[in-house]
């Protein structure tokens, strides 16, 4: 149950550095042994070890988690460090970047790591006919150089601040060239472990490498089983039976089952997933801007939070920056239900009742339709009638997303912001789901792109985040928690990641025996 | 002998126009679901461009007729076609990468001979339990026992499966841990290990199959008791059970064959569920993983396999009862 934000980790930070002093142990060490088995949801028969068609945790956690390696990696603190890259510095404009690559790392194969794999990697994602997630993250690159075995420069086509941050994006493994096709096929990569056992959609089973280059830092398990659990009920059933170390995403029903298990215990931290209702900003009434403030004060985030969520999640303030953000600016004042001054905006919108339709479906996320349903119930006390729509769950990212004035809608996040706010924010992105154009807004999207100084870009996403707060035309009305369970056999550090579920993905590398 | 021959010679053939038929049912029945594998495997990013060329890649904007005919001259060749999910990921690296994964055929094959190993072990079980129940509960029909019996596998037949895949996980895997609740089986696996994996979804399709089996073996005897040769056996000072045994079972085997073979082919239709609940990976889990991503190649083969076991199963029945019974074997 430990939650975890910036400032609480700053804290805890404190705390660690003042135990340290008085000598105290903070928790147990690491230890090295065992085999960690974990039922994971995500499977597909459909899987691969091909980083760019990976979209769901079974995945993700075996290869970026377990088998490859990415350039740059994110901390459990949310902090950026290097993975197979060492150090990398950016010209002063942003656009030119130098990344100094590990030595003597070696593939699974034996085959020496360098800038040719680097280079190949990355092209995989832009290739003809390619596919990949990342493809927008790759093709910003104009050109890819190898200045010495071990050190890469990257040109882009316009400077970005984040560059490094996108290079740990899950999709860009990086592979042995001129054998990818092989590597893809057995699973040849950098990482802790190496691949023994892969049936798509079934399981993975990979063993330690000795003498990696994370050396004993990381990676305590001799082996790590992943098993695919698709069904909820039976992935809670093999923790339960102690077939299983470890599940991810509990069904919060169930939740009480598992805190009464003596044997398990539940963990769960706040990420950037979080769940929308985008209006569409250039369509009436929602081209008012005192409609959408009306709107924003018409709903019982926290009610929402409780009834749906089962208090799993956080209230959201109307933008998609969350605590797992940099600059996440979680002091803004929060939106509260107040019908009075959603009243007041109506009047300002000179209306004195509106008539709206909410289009929802639990394909945008589960409880959407009931989560519209509640916003019925509140706006109701400020005039706004909302008639909720229930739209089938076939077809609805095609059919009623970005289509419908008003829908129901979920985002996973992005690590940074301008990764969100540029697919989704930015005017004429293809997913712009609000069909947000703010002068102001678009300005400082582009300018805090290229800025290098910390401090400068931290104002810059502020200002952005209270543009969407205030006047904004997409509803957060809240985020939602990444839920696991352990069993007690399994110990992993204070601070786990938040970008992801289970350790952003990284148990394999974090977590240890007890 | 020959007119045997002939009779299995003519189920073989209405068996191949009942699957010809079964093929354009499933066919219609599968293109008629709402949504497709585009859409579903893009979920969010289902851009309108992205959609049409995924549709065109795997040939889906070509009319149903030309679908169905290619299909079906590739299934008469033994080739299933290649599974749509496959077929996306097989593109980004130009070629199959080598998993082999990509046919329909070289997915379905494990899965199906997972399932094949469920089905034999229940059957290990079902079949001589459910035989022996019944004809203990004829021979003392009317008593407790043949009334306890029939509440007990009627009760396990009327509640669903996976209630009975909970309860039996509660039992024998929760509160006594004596078996796994997880069914995660794979390919080399000692036997030993595969064997008590699959034990609770073994018993939980045990009692499914049960009722059925043990209620017909009960029918069928006790119908032929009221046989006048029975009845002599009977004055003869015959033993009981020696004459539901020796007299009446022999005559009673063909409906009791018939029912076995329906069970056995539901072994194998009807496991979905229970795979799921079990985390076991067999054609079931394929199946419904399938369907989920639209992945219509490979819910196509699922259907036809099931209706040819059906079927298969059928004419095994039919030609069993017809051996096991001298009147039908030489006709008059």
């Amino acid at each position: 149950m430990t939650r975890i934000s910036r400032r609480s980790l700053l804290k805890t930070g404190a705390a660690a550095s003042v135990l340290a002093a008085t000598g105290m142990p903070l928790m147990a060490a690491p230890k090295s042994g065992g085999r960690l088995r974990a039922g994971l949801s995500g499977a597909n028969t459909s899987d691969s070890w091909d980083g760019r068609t990976h979209s769901d945790l079974f995945m993700i956690a075996s290869a970026q988690g377990t088998v490859f390696d990415s350039l740059t990696e994110v901390g459990p603190d949310g902090s950026l460090r290097g993975e197979l890259a060492e150090s990398w510095e950016a010209s002063a404009d942003a656009k030119i970047w130098t990344f100094n690559l590990r030595k003597g790392v070696k593939f699974h194969n034996g085959k020496d790591f360098g800038a040719d794999d680097v280079i190949e990697s990355l092209n995989m994602h832009v290739a003809e006919g390619a596919k990949s997630a990342a493809k927008p993250i790759v093709s910003a690159i104009s050109e890819m150089k190898k200045i010495t075995d071990h050190q890469v420069q990257f040109t882009l086509e316009a400077g970005n601040a984040d560059f490094p941050y996108l290079m740990s994006d899950y999709h860009i493994l990086m592979y042995p060239a001129g054998m990818i096709e092989e590597a893809i096929a057995k699973g040849i990569g950098t990482g802790l472990y190496a691949v023994q056992a892969f049936e798509p959609g079934v399981r993975m089973v990979a063993k330690r490498v000795d003498d990696h280059y994370k050396g004993d830092s990381a990676g305590f398990f001799d082996e790590v089983e992943y098993i695919a659990i698709n069904d909820s009920t039976a992935r809670m059933n093999a923790l339960l039976t102690g077939q299983v170390d470890a599940i991810n995403r509990i069904d919060f029903k169930t939740e009480a089952l598992l805190k009464a298990n003596p044997n398990t215990r539940v963990q769960e931290v706040t990420g950037n997933q979080h769940y929308t209702f985008p209006m569409l900003s250039k369509t009436a009434p929602f081209n008012d801007v005192n409609v959408r403030r009306a709107l924003k004060y018409g709903l019982n985030r926290q009610e929402m939070v409780d009834k749906i969520l089962l208090g799993h999640g956080q209230v959201g303030n109307d933008t998609p920056i969350g605590p797992a953000n940099q600059y996440y600016a979680g002091d803004m004042e929060q939106l509260s239900y107040d019908p009075d001054k959603a009243k007041f905006y109506m009047k300002e919108a000179g209306l004195t009742s509106l008539d709206i339709d909410l289009s929802a479906s639990n394909a945008a996320f589960e409880g959407a339709v009931d989560a519209a349903q509640l916003y019925q119930a509140s706006a109701k006390g400020a005039g706004i009638n909302i008639n909720v729509v229930q739209e089938p769950a076939d077809g609805y990212w095609s059919n009623v997303w970005l289509k419908k004035p008003w829908c129901a809608c979920y985002w996973s996040g992005r690590a940074t912001e301008d990764w969100m706010f540029s697919t989704a924010y930015e005017a004429g992105a293809p997913w712009n789901d609000s069909q947000w154009d703010d002068a102001r807004f678009q300005e400082l999207l582009i300018s805090a792109r290229a800025e290098l100084d910390s401090g400068k870009r931290r104002e810059q996403y502020r200002e952005m985040q209270e543009i969407l707060r205030t006047d904004g035309s997409v509803i957060v009305p809240m985020f939602a928690n990444y839920v696991q369970a352990l069993s007690n056999k399994v110990a992993t550090p204070d601070t786990v990641g938040n970008l992801w579920q289970m350790d952003n993905a990284r148990m394999a590398e974090r977590w240890w025996m007890a | 002998m020959a007119s045997i021959l002939k009779i299995i010679a003519q189920r073989l053939a209405l068996g191949a126009l009942t699957m010809f038929v079964v093929s354009v049912v499933i066919f219609t029945a599968v293109n008629l679901l709402p949504g497709d594998f585009a859409q579903a495997i893009l979920g969010q990013g289902a851009t309108p461009e992205a959609v049409d060329a995924i549709r065109r890649d795997l040939g889906l904007d070509q009319p149903p007729i030309t679908r169905y005919l290619d299909w079906l001259a590739g299934a008469l060749q033994g080739d299933l076609g290649n599974s749509f999910a496959q077929a996306n990921f097989a593109a980004f690296v130009g070629s199959d990468a080598g998993s082999g994964l990509s046919s329909v055929a070289g997915q379905i094959a494990p899965r199906f001979e997972n399932t094949i190993f469920l089905a034999g072990v229940t059957a290990l079980f079902a079949v001589p339990v459910s035989l022996t129940l019944g004809i203990l509960a004829a021979l003392y029909r009317n008593s407790i026992f043949d009334r306890a019996t029939n509440i007990l596998t009627l009760s396990s037949i009327s509640s669903p499966e996976f209630f009975l895949a909970y309860i039996l996980i509660l039992f024998l895997a929760v509160m006594n841990p004596i078996l796994p609740s997880l069914s995660n089986i794979y390919e080399g696996m000692g036997f030993g290990e595969r064997f008590t994996k699959t034990l609770l979804p073994a018993l939980t399709l045990t009692l499914v199959v049960t009722a059925h089996m043990m209620r017909m073996t009960r029918a069928a005897i006790i119908n032929l008791l009221a046989s006048p040769y029975i009845e002599m056996a009977q004055l003869k000072g015959i033993s009981p059970l020696r004459i539901i045994v020796k007299h009446a079972l022999p005559n009673a085997l063909a409906p009791i064959i018939n029912v076995v073979a329906l069970n056995l082919a539901y072994l194998i239709t009807g496991v979905v569920v229970v795979e799921v609940v079990f985390v076991y990976p067999g054609i079931g889990q394929l199946f419904v993983d399938s369907v989920k991503i639209r992945d219509i190649p490979v819910v196509q083969a699922c259907c036809l396999i099931f209706a040819g076991a059906y079927i298969l199963l059928n004419l095994t029945a039919d030609v069993l009862s017809i051996l096991s019974n001298p009147r039908l074997r030489h006709p008059k």
